[in-house]
């Protein structure tokens, strides 16, 4: 077989159904091959940064490794914010670029770039291939590298003349990398001392992150919350691994979390964190945060723990383990567990005061559109299951407050790396995954113009994202801190060219709808779900809305500004 | 605090890379790194002497452990094992007429040769702990050194037991 017949056979032996690329001269054999092939569905965005976040989104709407291909050059540079966005967020994916023919690498040669030496530092591994006898090993590994342990992104430079060079095909069934080996199992005399704090704790919080997710342990969490009666805070990358209208939801945690979810967490007596890595949006000033609290931190990553905040018990571990045996171990005792769930209660009383005293809300108008009200209107009006994709910026804030998300991996938002552009293309990778269920990215005015161009894909492909998109004329975001903090000198967030939306969707073929009063909010989201193919609905939205509460940069989660 | 690390790596393309963009990446102190394959060519061993506190100590040492290529990772001073250090420097240093008998004399002390000789000059070979060789390159500082080259020190633990069983 050649090196790209290899290739395609890797991916059907990896399970891989749709790859997402964009051909050019040093992958052209690649594409050749894959026009023979029947069990790979490809989809062409338009442009290679759209091709990895839409991997991305595949990969976190289903838990599989995304799969993109780019052609050498400037087809592979152009794939790089799309594997830093996946990196950041820990996003299983595999990367295939083409490279010039082994002979060039090195000379400068037309289309080069040396794209293993420039996603280093943002991807969890990389390979050049250099013989085509290779080649199935590393793809086997790439694979395996990619979906265990912390997830992340891999690239695989795949020259031309390998590409077309021959060799004996075997997929090597066991991998063989003694310097990876991820602790899954987590350690039972670990999870019994955790079981004993937090039987000893009178206020807990369980905070979970993006680990909940990538381990599926959404059904343990919901477990362990009910069992010991603790509430739950979620950071942005976990929002839909707990259901949030559970009662014992407190809702996203941080800058612009609720004012409830920060106090908890700086009151409490004990932080059970579950796959979350105390990013500095979520502590804020690291000397205030929960400063009273017992740590005790879960994570497969041992870097992630004590890496911003000191822990008194570490458990490395998959979450998904560590929870099981964390249930186990807490349910041996049924009659301690409900005296337990007594002693909180004074502990959820005083939650629900801050809950009643300071809940997420926003003034109301007659006369514009609230964003949070779209936010609020388009859960009512969508499927449970409906998986929704955010840009970034305010809209994704307010995304993260009011979407009340129900099923695990159904909110896909760019946390880390926190990319504008992301949302659509994420949007078109979870519809080709879930062509049945409704996909709708949330997005910005200014966001949606930084990839606008995969209308073209989802007209296409026949994938009927709903758009929505918050017209505030602003890089909102922006504006907000330059409001709050630059005495307003909104130096060029003020997108000035207004931009008919509508018509745009129609250039492309596909659905626009634009509005500006609150009283046509419901009856627009209604068409638009009923409406074949994709669909923008254009929301012109009151212009100087702030997402609200928020900590200020560099203060502590108890110094919250609650409004503006 | 120094520390003195040995990194146990696939000997891949690209794993020197991969060391060094860790280290400036993360914004890691980097003192010295010496590598070279080990007796089994598909291994190579670095030697990195590296400084922080205990935070950043603990980072560096998860850093390299995560590492796909990375096999093993000592940190001989947290680990607090006895281990021997040696290093290599080639000085060149003035040896005029009236300095030549001092540099000779001062070489015998510290067991130090000759390697290269010129009218003006003498190359030297130092061998030793870094101690050793930063003492003689200030004993030689006012006689005048040309050039100097330190390979940066390995290190082995102490006892019978190699790397693989320890
Ligand atoms: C404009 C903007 C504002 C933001 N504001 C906020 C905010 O107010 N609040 C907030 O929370 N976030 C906010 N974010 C997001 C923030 O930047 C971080 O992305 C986010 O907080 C990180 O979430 P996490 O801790 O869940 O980590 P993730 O990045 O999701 O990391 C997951 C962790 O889980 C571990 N893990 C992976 N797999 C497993 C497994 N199988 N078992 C166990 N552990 C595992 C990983 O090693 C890692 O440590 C904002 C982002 C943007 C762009
Ligand atoms: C690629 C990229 N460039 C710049 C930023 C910085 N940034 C963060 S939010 C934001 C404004 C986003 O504007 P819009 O999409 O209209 O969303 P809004 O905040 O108005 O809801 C900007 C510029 C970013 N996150 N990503
Ligand atoms: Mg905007």
């Amino acid at each position: 077989m050649t090196g790209s017949q290899i290739l395609l056979e890797c991916f059907k032996q990896e399970g891989v159904d749709t790859v997402f690329g964009y051909p050019g001269g040093t992958v052209i054999n690649i594409y050749d091959d894959l026009m023979k092939s029947e069990d790979i569905q490809h989809i062409l965005p338009r442009h290679e940064q759209a091709a990895v976040h839409a991997a991305d989104g595949y990969a976190r709407a289903t838990g599989k490794v995304g799969v993109a291909i780019a052609t050498s050059g400037p087809g592979a540079t152009n794939t790089i914010t799309g594997i830093g966005t996946a990196y950041m967020d820990s996003i299983p994916m595999v990367v295939i670029t083409g490279q010039v023919p082994t002979p060039l690498i090195g000379n400068d040669a037309f289309q080069e770039a040396d794209i293993v030496g420039i996603t280093r530092p943002i991807t969890k591994h990389n390979y050049l291939v250099k013989d085509v006898k290779d080649l199935a090993r590393i793809l086997k590994q790439a694979f395996y590298i990619a979906r265990t342990g912390r997830p992340g992104p891999v690239v695989v430079d795949l020259p031309k003349d390998v590409q077309i060079a021959e060799t004996d095909f075997e997929y090597p069934e066991k991998v063989e990398l003694r310097g990876y080996k991820p602790t899954y199992s987590g350690n039972v005399r670990q999870v019994a001392k955790a079981a004993k704090m937090i039987m000893q704790a009178r206020k807990p919080v369980i905070y979970v992150g993006g680990g909940a997710t990538l381990s599926d342990a959404d059904k343990e969490l919901l477990k362990l919350a009910e069992m010991i009666q603790a509430p739950v805070t979620t950071t942005l990358m976990a929002m839909a691994a707990f259901p949030q209208t559970h009662p014992l939801a407190l809702g996203m945690l941080g800058m612009h979390g609720t004012y409830y979810a920060n106090m908890a967490v700086t009151n409490s007596d004990l932080l059970i964190s579950l796959g979350a890595r105390f990013d500095d949006r979520v502590t804020g000033k690291i000397a205030t945060f929960a400063p009273d609290a017992k740590i005790i931190h879960v994570d497969i990553d041992p870097t992630s723990i004590k890496k911003n905040v000191r822990v008194d018990l570490p458990i490395v571990g998959d979450l998904k383990d560590v929870m099981k045996k964390l249930v186990k171990e807490l349910g041996e005792n049924k009659s301690e567990l409900k005296k337990l769930s007594k002693e909180l209660a004074p502990w959820r009383e005083e939650i629900d005061g801050w809950k009643k005293s300071h809940p997420l809300t926003y003034k109301q108008s007659k006369s514009e559109i609230k964003p949070q009200f779209v936010i609020e209107k388009l859960r009512e009006l969508s499927d449970d299951d409906a998986i929704v994709t955010t840009e970034v910026g305010q809209h994704q804030m307010w995304t993260a407050q009011f979407f009340k998300f129900l099923q695990p991996r159904t909110f896909l938002s760019s946390g880390g790396l926190g990319t504008m552009g992301y949302g659509l293309p994420a949007a078109l990778g979870a519809q080709a995954a879930f062509p049945k269920r409704q996909v709708i990215d949330i997005s910005g005015d200014g966001s949606f113009q930084m990839n606008s161009q995969e209308l073209a894909t989802l007209v296409q492909y026949r994938l009927p994202v709903k758009i929505v998109i918050l017209n505030n004329n602003f890089l909102g975001m922006v504006r907000q801190w330059q409001q709050l903090f630059f005495d307003k000198r909104y130096s060029q967030t003020c997108l000035e060219l207004p931009i008919d939306f509508k018509k745009l969707a129609e250039a492309y073929g596909a659905t626009g709808f634009s509005v500006s009063k609150p009283g046509e909010v419901e009856e627009t989201i209604k068409k638009a779900f009923a409406t074949d193919g994709p669909v923008i609905m254009e929301f012109k939205v009151s212009r100087e809305e702030n997402v609200m509460p928020m900590v200020p940069a560099g203060a502590g989660l108890n110094e919250m500004v609650l409004a503006s | 605090m120094k520390h003195t690390i040995s990194v146990l790596m696939e000997n891949e393309f690209g794993v020197l890379s991969r060391i060094s963009g860790l280290f400036s990446g993360r914004g890691f102190n980097i003192q010295s790194l010496s590598v070279a394959p080990t007796l089994d060519p598909s291994i190579s061993r670095m030697t990195i002497v590296t400084s922080g506190d205990e935070q950043i100590l603990e980072q560096i040492n998860k850093q390299l452990n995560k590492l796909i290529d990375t096999i093993k990772v000592i940190d001989y001073t947290s680990e607090g094992q006895p281990f021997v250090e040696r290093e290599l420097a080639l000085i060149k240093v003035n040896a005029e007429d009236n300095t030549r008998a001092e540099v000779m004399r001062i070489v015998d002390i510290f067991r130090g040769k000759v390697i290269d000789v010129t009218p003006k000059s003498y190359t030297l070979e130092m061998m030793g702990t870094p101690e050793k060789v930063n003492a003689i390159v200030e004993i030689l500082r006012p006689i005048g050194i040309k050039e100097l080259v330190r390979t940066g020190p390995v290190v082995l633990g102490r006892g019978a037991k190699g790397w693989k069983s320890a």
